[in-house]
């Protein structure tokens, strides 16, 4: 186990512990302080602990203990601090979201946090199952157009489906019988898996093949063509679907996929200016998308007869909760009402913890994400660093277009906080997200060997 | 790829830093503009989430908070007798906002009011439920009782002072409405609402005793009066003036000034006779006499003109023209032309005259106490202004005696009582075309050292317009007012 002969240059200290018992103790915390929220939120609304609080405690740590276990098992030098997080936010979020269904004002008010925690539960199943089978990272790379097309798919779906009232204007949900998917979750990562092995692969035309123009790198016009069409793709999305935040998500993912593979800053100026002349040219002419821009400049106007709309109900409550907020379960948040447990619960962290409770939340999702480049950095394999950036980097853009959206500093798009906010297709969604980021990390953080499964290209 | 990747990390710190400082921005800089917004139910909901405190009358409170648990507000506001003390009360709608009371004493009722901090902190502190504070107001149940009976089945205002503190005794204003059943936010509050305001003929949530003016007519002559003694223009209210049988307006072309009671007895009558009778011809000769600057130097220093007038709720301003000619001097000295008067007005002009000339500032609310009934402030009577001197005001109390006891106000006599009073009844629309306002103005002294002002204005009734007269109409409600306090 000594450092010396490896001929890998990784950033990772050779022969450090492998953290699995620092990872345990975090989630000790990270189990008891959602544990403890729920008995305050308990407390304040009903002057009890809640019934169910036995049940929840119990079922949260057997998750987490389940996930701890897996890691242990199948990736036991994995990042010892990323597990913790997800789990703390995952039960964070189940408190805010049974708080919210105990207001009776909410209407309709559908109970939401026993399916969430069912859905938790399906999450951290597919996290051990992803733990188990996936044994290596890089055997995703085979299937990287099979990723891109079922990406392409599953973008496309919800375009074919009836528009539903209850969606409000963004058409991004499957609705079978009594459930509703929301499919461009799952894109989320199986897009980076296909831009990871697209790219691996085409890097070095898309860095080297460019001329020089006014000191920038021009890409030529033929290996224009990918950018292009992911370009198209998310108009289209933006377009068809009326999905902003999707839109801007995966253009995003794009964009800084490419300026890593390639190390081209042209490429992110170039993709910077497509993207905002294409958002301009559809924000003209889609009246939703100018809804949306015109809610964001303006959240405090009212319509007629009603009050202000969701953006200022939102900033309300946030305005609200002021420094350190009104206490769990004491807040008024349900004003906000439809999608008050989704797409807003930023709005009811803000007015119940205050701006402590949002920035505490805002630095768990910096640290997982960093944790996630940090993994970039110590991967050996370039397929292995893309997709960590990818995964993070779209983690940490979801969390900026939701949490900007809510707090008025962006338009707002229809996208759920991660781990935190109703909806299972979101939560199953992240669970596989941190689950892959632990294999690379594994693999990244494995003490070198005396052989390595393969030789590898390590720039 | 790690030097990008680095960058990719920095980036992604930005956007989290991005996102506590817009935190920081709305939660912090921008909250108290939030918080403060209409929109915001918040303000409300918080409002009504526990039990305001009590607007109380005669020792028992003429307000209540009914625990209803509704979806967004857990109390609502009630009122006992509602709309006998809706002038005085006002509203506090979930719906609609506040006015009078509800409103300017919103701070102590709500336990909101800066005094009531330390208690607040230590509510918190042992985890009581915040309540808010109690206002104690000067009304006495008895009088507004008999001035709400008396102007049953008309249209009108009373109002009543006690001339040596100013302390208003009675406030009443019919028709009225009753403030608990706008107080909710339902479809029922929002119809009643609708109704009430869309009642133009009677006007319901008018409050005619502070917010209306009406030409207060004969009633002002004993501001003339005041000013004609002062300035010297007579000396000796029994002696003869020198007032032709017709009196020409001066600078018109022969418009005389007429009589309302007749020409009989006006000609060269003394200054009580004709306050006795009312002639409009010696008052109206007085005033051009007196002239403008000095009769509105008069009417001011018995209250009109001032607009910020409040009780603590504001009282819209009386109003004396200023720069008149002699013609409309003469016209406003007998309270027609531009002069109009609110109620509480006319009342103080009674009370100032009762109190030796000393116009004590008229006030509502004698104390605030905080929810444990300790005193937060107790109002102490101050005098608004010398409205006449004590000799003056003497002369005129013996003219007003002679009033009730010989002329027009004897609808008012109150045996054993020391009664005096002034009619009035003026003219409404052009040429008098609609109902006139009957004004009554009177104070009444009892032995036993109590004192009472009162001022009654009926708008209109069913009474035929002939008889519409201060002295059938309004002087009996005042006496009624005077006798509910003073007993006798």
């Amino acid at each position: 186990m000594t450092a010396t002969e490896s001929p890998v240059v990784t950033v990772v200290p050779q022969g450090a512990p492998n953290r699995r018992n620092t990872e345990l103790s975090l989630l000790v915390f990270a189990v008891l302080v959602p544990v403890l929220a729920y008995a305050e939120t308990g407390l304040a609304l009903d002057g009890r602990l809640p019934a169910g609080m036995l049940g929840y405690g119990v079922g949260l740590g057997a998750f987490a203990l389940l996930a701890h276990l897996a890691v242990r098992r199948f990736a036991p030098n994995a990042d010892p601090l990323m597990l913790p997080i997800a789990a703390l936010l995952n039960g964070l979020g189940l408190v805010f979201i049974w708080r919210l269904d105990k207001a009776r004002q909410l209407h309709p008010n559908y109970p939401a946090a026993e399916n969430q925690l069912l859905w938790s539960g399906l999450g951290i199943a597919l996290f051990v199952a992803v733990m188990a089978l996936l044994k290596d990272h890089r055997l995703l790379q085979r299937y990287t157009y099979l990723s891109g097309f079922a990406a392409l798919v599953l973008l496309a779906v919800p375009a074919f489906f009836p528009d539903r009232a209850s969606d409000f204007g963004a058409r991004i949900w499957i609705h079978l019988g009594g459930f509703s998917i929301q499919p461009g979750e799952f894109v989320k990562i199986l897009l980076p898996v296909f831009f990871s092995g697209f790219l691996m692969v085409k890097r070095d035309a898309l860095a080297l093949a460019s001329r020089r123009f006014l000191g920038l790198y021009l890409p030529r016009g033929r290996d224009l063509g990918p950018i292009l069409v992911v370009w198209a793709l998310s108009l289209l999305i933006l377009v068809f679907e009326t999905d902003l935040g999707t839109s801007v998500l995966f253009f995003g993912i794009f964009v800084v996929m490419l300026y890593v593979a390639t190390e081209r800053t042209s490429w992110v100026l170039f993709g910077v200016l497509m993207a905002g002349l294409g958002f301009w040219a559809v924000a003209r002419t889609e009246g939703h998308v100018r809804g949306r821009i015109h809610e964001w400049l303006h959240p405090l106007t009212t319509g007629a007869g009603t009050g202000v709309g969701q953006i200022g109900q939102a900033l309300f409550a946030l305005g609200a909760g002021g420094a350190l907020g009104t206490g769990l379960g004491q807040g008024h948040s349900w004003l906000i009402g439809f999608a008050a447990k989704s797409d807003f619960i930023l709005g009811t962290i803000g007015e119940e913890t205050g701006v402590a409770g949002v920035t505490a939340v805002l630095l768990l999702y910096g640290l997982l994400a960093e944790r996630g480049l940090r993994t970039a950095l110590a991967a050996r394999d370039p397929f292995g660093k893309l997709l960590a950036v990818g995964l993070s980097a779209a983690f940490a853009l979801q969390v900026f277009i939701v949490a900007g959206g809510v707090t008025g500093a962006i338009p707002l798009t229809g996208m759920t906080l991660p781990f935190i906010a109703q909806g299972g297709s979101s939560v199953i969604t992240n669970w596989a997200l941190v689950a892959v980021l632990l294999k690379i990390s594994d693999l990244a953080r494995r003490p070198a060997p005396g052989q390595l499964l393969q030789p590898e290209t390590v720039r | 790829m790690n030097k990008p990747i680095r960058r990719v990390s920095v980036f992604c710190l930005l956007l989290v830093l991005a996102l506590m400082i817009r935190a920081n921005w709305v939660q912090g800089v921008d909250a108290s503009a939030l918080n403060a917004n209409a929109h915001n139910e918040r303000t409300l909901i918080e409002a009504y989430s526990y039990p305001r405190g009590d607007i109380i009358v005669g020792g028992k409170a003429v307000t209540k908070d009914l625990l209803v648990n509704g979806n967004l507000y857990k109390y609502r506001r009630a009122y006992v007798n509602g709309p006998m003390y809706a002038p005085i009360t006002g509203y506090s709608s979930q719906v609609f906002g506040s006015n009078l009371l509800e409103n300017v004493e919103d701070p102590i009722l709500s336990g909101n009011d800066p005094r009531l901090f330390f208690r607040n902190a230590l509510d918190t502190l042992t985890g009581k439920q915040k309540q808010g504070g109690d206002v104690v107001t000067t009304i006495d149940p008895k009088v507004q009782q008999a001035g709400w009976d008396g102007l049953q089945g008309k249209k009108g205002a009373a109002v009543a002072l006690d001339p040596s503190t100013g302390a208003i005794l009675g406030l009443v204003s019919f028709p009225s409405y009753d403030p608990s059943t706008i107080a909710g936010a339902n479809g029922d509050a929002n119809k009643a609402w609708n109704a009430l305001v869309g009642d133009k003929t009677n006007q319901p949530m008018l409050n005619r005793a502070l917010r209306q003016t009406y030409p207060p007519g004969s009633t002002f002559k004993l501001v003339t009066a005041a000013a004609a003694l002062e300035n010297g223009n007579i000396t000796d209210i029994n002696a003869p003036t020198d007032t032709p049988d017709v009196y020409i307006l001066p600078g018109t072309n022969n418009v005389p000034l007429p009589n309302e009671a007749g020409d009989t007895g006006c000609k060269n009558a003394s200054l009580n006779t004709a306050l006795a009778l009312s002639c409009n011809t010696v008052f109206g000769k007085l005033g051009a006499e007196i002239g403008g600057a000095r009769m509105l130097d008069e009417a001011q220093k018995f209250g009109f003109n001032n607009s910020s007038l409040t009780v603590p709720v504001g009282v819209t301003g009386s109003n004396f023209d200023k720069g008149m000619g002699q013609a409309q001097t003469a016209q406003s000295s007998i309270g027609q032309y531009d002069t109009r008067a609110t109620p509480l007005q006319m009342a103080m002009v009674a009370a100032a005259i009762a109190n030796n000339g000393s116009l004590m500032q008229p006030y509502l609310v004698s104390q605030e106490r905080s929810a444990n009934n300790s005193v937060i402030s107790q109002w102490s009577p101050k005098q608004l202004s010398q409205a006449t001197t004590p000799e003056v005001a003497a002369q005129i109390q013996t003219m007003m005696i002679n009033v009730v006891q010989n002329g027009t106000g004897i609808t008012a006599k109150i045996p054993g009582v020391t009664v005096g009073g002034k009619t009035g009844t003026a003219q409404n629309g052009v040429n008098n075309s609609n109902n006139p306002y009957a004004w009554f103005v009177s104070w009444a002294k009892a032995p036993n050292g109590k004192q009472i002002a009162v001022a009654v204005v009926v708008e209109d009734s069913d009474t035929a317009r002939g008889d519409i007269s201060g002295m059938h109409l309004a002087a009996p409600i005042a006496k009624a007012m005077m006798q509910a306090y003073i007993g006798g």
